[in-house]
């Protein structure tokens, strides 16, 4: 089992965050081979963002790809890039507070998730990348989601531990709606 | 072996180089390479090591220079552009004999080119880092795992040649990240005996020693006649390769660093479809794997696809020098900080495969 993941959006919105997390958990709660690589503009926030994320039971080859089974999209021009690298059977991730488009191509899973607004409802705009991401791991399964919370905690939390229940309660919301989207 | 950490290429290469008894590092930044300074400025107070910030490409590699001659394990790491500008100081390193270290993680180019991935720089790492034909071996890593083990290795070799070694990665392995399992750290005792084991170190007036140069004719010649005998050495007791699922191949792919992981994983999804396909990966393209080749069978060998990040090809050059006519060499290219997909590398191995 192979999964690929793009995460893409505008530099500031926590794009490689996003994709960091899961990497981290993967290696080091599980026994899956993972590999992150980022690709970005030169400038540091407004430029565009996206980062590859392949988990996987085998070694892995190319890290990145250009036919993903996931896309995690937090704007438009990301979506409009973006959105014919998945294969049929993929699955969609939309950042609704942001991304009005939705994809014309039927043979695709999408899930809405307005990471936005539900990021600011919990106090920070900031973790709406951890809102999307919960939502991946919520309807794929990929990784242990209590795992999950402790990389954040483990990760985010070193620097700023009063993030913590902001950002574990943006990550559950994610995992609550990822959930109720597999049904 | 310690457990698994999720690295970047940048850490991984850097710390790997602090544990391997590297006590000295210079460098400029440049993107895809930055994350090495960066680290090593953190690291190096915390081993009693020196982490210097030079004031350009020139001045970090010069500084190089010195504290090679002083016996410490010494590194410097760059990217295509500017490791031009330090080829100067790779030269004298090499007509001095003094150990060191130098990563090039290569960019797209020529001139200033881009920031993104590139493997334009194979012809200048493995045959002209510098004026006066010299050579250096050149390690190849292909995973974040091989960064961590290569610079860990180039730092002996470079002691046992006494002369310069090169890191031949690129801006995707230095930024991607991957888990690695570090290779054991020197103690203060075993970095300070290699030091110390260095009895060539010029140590100024008081002894009278200082470095040299030899700028006269015959004895230059002497002496590159001696060098030229160390690098024909080296063909058989320094040349590394891997080899996958060639015994019964009728095409084989064949690359170095980045293109040869995508490529593997390309020859994996060939054999699910049929296809009789190995691959020759060099891990050091100086000296080059020339062996490998040779011992093909060619009667039943379709051709060779090389794959590299450069265009005009450089890799499959050395390839089609080995292979002398005795089959087709193709190639499946990138270049400019564009990487080559798996897709095009498939597509290529077919096309050149002909009939299943």
């Amino acid at each position: 089992m192979k999964t690929t993941l793009i995460c893409a959006g505008f530099g500031g919105q926590g794009v490689m965050v996003a994709g960091q997390i899961l990497c981290y958990t993967a290696c080091e709660t599980t026994d899956k081979f993972v590999t992150f690589f980022p690709s970005y503009g030169v400038e540091m926030r407004g430029g565009t963002a996206n980062c590859y994320v392949v988990i996987g039971d085998e070694e892995i080859g190319a890290p990145m790809v250009n036919h993903v089974n996931n896309l995690m999209v937090f704007n438009t021009p990301s979506f409009e890039k973006f959105v014919d690298y998945l294969e049929p059977g993929g699955n969609l991730f939309i950042n609704t507070s942001v991304v009005k488009e939705r994809p014309t191509r039927t043979d695709i899973n999408v899930i809405e998730v307005d990471a936005g607004t539900i990021a600011i409802e919990l106090g920070s705009s900031k973790c709406l990348n951890l809102v999307m991401a919960g939502a991946f791991v919520g309807y794929t399964g990929v990784l242990p989601e209590e795992n999950c919370v402790q990389t954040i905690f483990k990760k985010l939390g070193a620097k700023r531990p009063e993030m913590n229940p902001i950002n574990e309660a943006a990550f559950r919301k994610g995992l609550e709606i990822g959930k109720a989207a597999r049904k | 072996m310690q457990e698994k950490k999720f690295m970047k290429g940048c850490e991984a290469v850097a710390e790997a180089a602090v544990r391997a008894g590297c006590r000295f590092y210079a460098g400029y930044p440049i993107t895809p390479q930055n994350d090495v300074p960066e680290y090593f400025s953190r690291r190096m107070p915390q081993v009693g090591g020196v982490f210097l910030q030079g004031e350009s490409e020139v001045a970090s590699a010069n500084m190089l220079l010195a504290a090679a001659a002083s016996g410490t394990r010494a590194m410097t790491t760059s990217s295509s552009c500017g490791i031009s500008l330090m080829s100067e100081a790779i030269s004298w390193l090499a007509m001095h004999h003094l150990p060191a270290v130098i990563g090039n993680f290569q960019r797209g180019g020529p001139g200033i080119g881009s920031i993104q991935p590139s493997q334009q720089d194979y012809t200048q790492a493995t045959k002209a880092s510098g004026n006066g034909g010299f050579q250096m071996i050149v390690l190849a890593p292909s995973t974040l795992q091989e960064a961590a083990d290569m610079t860990y290795e180039a730092f002996d070799l470079a002691d046992k040649y006494s002369f310069p070694v090169l890191v031949l990665l690129d801006g995707f392995t230095g930024t991607m990240m991957e888990p690695v399992a570090m290779p054991e750290a020197k103690s203060d005792e075993e970095v300070a005996a290699i030091k110390a084991s260095k009895t060539w170190v010029p140590r100024g007036r008081e002894k009278d020693h200082t470095l040299h140069n030899i700028t006269d004719g015959a004895p230059l010649q002497e002496r590159n006649i001696r060098e030229a005998e160390m690098y024909e050495a080296w063909k058989t007791t320094e040349v590394k390769w891997e080899e996958y699922l060639t015994e019964d191949a009728e095409l084989i792919i064949s690359g170095y660093g980045i293109a040869a992981r995508i490529a593997k994983s390309v020859v994996n999804d060939l054999r699910k479809a049929g296809y009789k396909v190995g691959l020759i990966r060099p891990i050091r393209v100086n000296p080059f794997p020339a062996q490998a080749f040779e011992k093909l069978n060619y009667e039943k060998l379709r051709g060779i696809l090389c794959t590299e990040l450069s265009i005009p090809a450089q890799y499959a050059v050395d390839v089609r020098n080995v292979v002398h006519g005795r089959t087709p060499v193709g190639t499946a290219l990138s270049s400019g900080g564009e990487i080559i997909t798996a897709d095009a590398i498939y597509e290529a191995a077919v096309e050149m495969y002909g009939k299943l």
